[in-house]
């Protein structure tokens, strides 16, 4: 069994355009939750979301590469590009068996919301030729394989709000067993489109002015957009070569609660929580910082707590749990992967991210959110939860390198 | 859109080859101007707006498509023939 080191790090997301800039808005409790700016925005009900501001395409992909780029894809390709030149790997040498999992639920959905505009409502005949390859949930993985000439394992990962997760976990897994001594994997969402957002409110579950995790007067979930990407490595290799080591992932584990598509279940959630404990071969009083899910909403929230008491007992109530959800939006397939940056912050920089938007303490979620500051302490271990629609959970456990 | 069927078909060739149109000539070849098999899907999506035509090519079977693409005069010209039968 190898151990697994992060030499690398990438993102595009409401909060920034790279990790470090990430990492600013984190510690200062910015929130990027405002109103959308989406055609046909006076149709929906949910009209708020943490969109990527001032991103322009034009200036990271040529025209060719822009015709087969849904924005989800282009999310994932410019995390990718930030996590290798950080990583600063040899991939002529190291490609053939270095993979790309990546995680989405739903693929080029804006390149579908558009095709299905162009021959529905436009009455047109015909969409664009690209549209498949577009659309195709593992375009990001084959570009960014593409990209880098990555010619290992590579694939996506579809399990809603737990696809990073899931593709993080995977990747991890590949690397300790020595099937690959370098995997790149994240995730990546681009769902802010007409059609996306009114699927979402459907199900009723949306807020309408605020993303407010564990705050008694929580109102819903509310979406983002972005990605990132890490490379995973073979630790006595990155040592080897003198790479700077970011983070150690310790741990992983994925349960499913066979019970409701979307009510979560506290079981599956304790499942996968002590799950990841065993198979980092840690004790639940070694955590100090969780992610959490934390999406706002009262059935999360609630089964969450309960599985974070049941899993850490008395230490529940010591170590700090936070949802950056409230600054950076849900970003559904690709949420863990940018929701690790705040574990990579916390362990690398002793900045627990906050929960911002908190207001009311809720009876049922007695825990420190560490609540609208970001705050300053050492964190050596940390989990990262994510718990899909479908009842799918995935949590990894990092270390301080 | 103004101009002829030849200057825009090579407009369009010219655009997915990133040459200028002068650069393109009617006895070019999409390979020599270096436009590769989704090339020429993207340049035949955009003769179908540029004219409101539906153009018959198969990829899988392209010299039985009827549609004639062994040049670019061949392709207006085949352009120009699904334009008069429309």
């Amino acid at each position: 069994m190898k151990r697994v080191a992060i030499t690398g790090a990438g993102t595009v997301n409401p909060l920034g355009a790279d990790v470090a800039s990430t990492f600013a808005a984190m510690a200062e409790g910015r929130c990027a939750i405002g109103p959308l700016d989406v055609p046909d925005r006076d149709r929906l009900a949910v009209q708020i979301g943490a969109q990527v501001q001032g991103f322009c395409p034009e200036d990271h992909f040529d025209k060719t590469q822009l015709g087969l780029l849904d924005r989800f894809s282009q999310f994932a390709l410019l995390a990718a590009r930030q996590a290798v030149a950080q990583a600063g790997l040899d991939l002529a040498q190291l490609g053939p068996r270095t993979g790309v999992v990546t995680g989405t639920a739903g693929g080029g959905l804006i390149t579908q919301d558009d095709s299905y505009r162009a021959v529905y409502e436009e009455r047109k005949s015909r969409v664009h030729p690209f549209t498949v390859p577009r659309l195709m949930m593992n375009a990001a993985a084959s570009h960014i394989s593409m990209e880098f000439g990555l010619t290992g394992p590579v694939f996506s990962v579809a399990t809603a709000c737990a696809s990073s997760n899931h593709a993080m976990g995977l990747a991890f897994q590949m690397v300790r067993s020595g099937a690959a001594p370098v995997m790149l994997a994240g995730g990546a969402e681009a769902m802010l489109v007409f059609g996306g957002i009114k699927a979402w409110e459907g199900l009723r579950v949306m807020s309408r002015e605020a993303c407010r995790p564990f705050s008694a007067n929580r109102s819903g979930m509310v979406q983002g957009e972005g990605a990132a990407i890490f490379v995973f490595e073979d630790w006595d290799h990155a040592k080897a070569r003198g790479a700077e080591i970011l983070a150690e992932v310790t741990g992983f584990a994925m349960t499913s609660d066979a019970s409701d598509i979307v009510v979560p279940s506290a079981e599956g959630a304790r499942r996968a929580m002590a799950g990841a404990l065993a198979d980092a071969g840690l004790r639940p009083d070694q955590v100090d910082y969780i992610n959490a899910h934390g999406t706002g909403t009262l059935a999360n929230d609630r089964s969450e707590c309960a599985a974070i008491a049941q899993v850490f007992g008395d230490h529940a109530g010591r170590l700090m749990v936070s949802s950056t959800k409230s600054m950076h939006g849900h970003l559904i397939g690709g949420t863990g992967a940018v929701e690790l940056l705040a574990c990579l912050m916390a362990l690398r920089q002793g900045v627990v991210a906050p929960t911002v938007g908190w207001q009311e303490p809720d009876p049922d979620c007695p825990l420190d959110v560490v609540p609208n500051v970001a705050r300053q302490a050492q964190v050596n271990v940390a989990l990262s939860n994510a718990f899909a629609f479908g009842g799918l959970n995935a949590v990894l456990a990092l270390r301080r390198a | 859109m103004s101009g002829t069927v030849a200057e825009k078909v090579i407009a369009i060739i010219a655009e997915q080859a990133v040459l200028d149109p002068s650069d393109v000539r009617m006895d070019s070849t999409l390979e020599s101007l270096g436009i590769d098999s989704l090339g020429l899907v993207e340049s035949i999506f955009a003769i179908e707006e540029a004219f409101d035509i539906s153009v018959p090519f198969n990829a899988n079977e392209p010299e039985k498509s009827g549609f004639d693409i062994s040049s670019v005069g061949a392709i207006v010209a085949a352009a120009e023939g699904l334009i008069a039968a429309k």
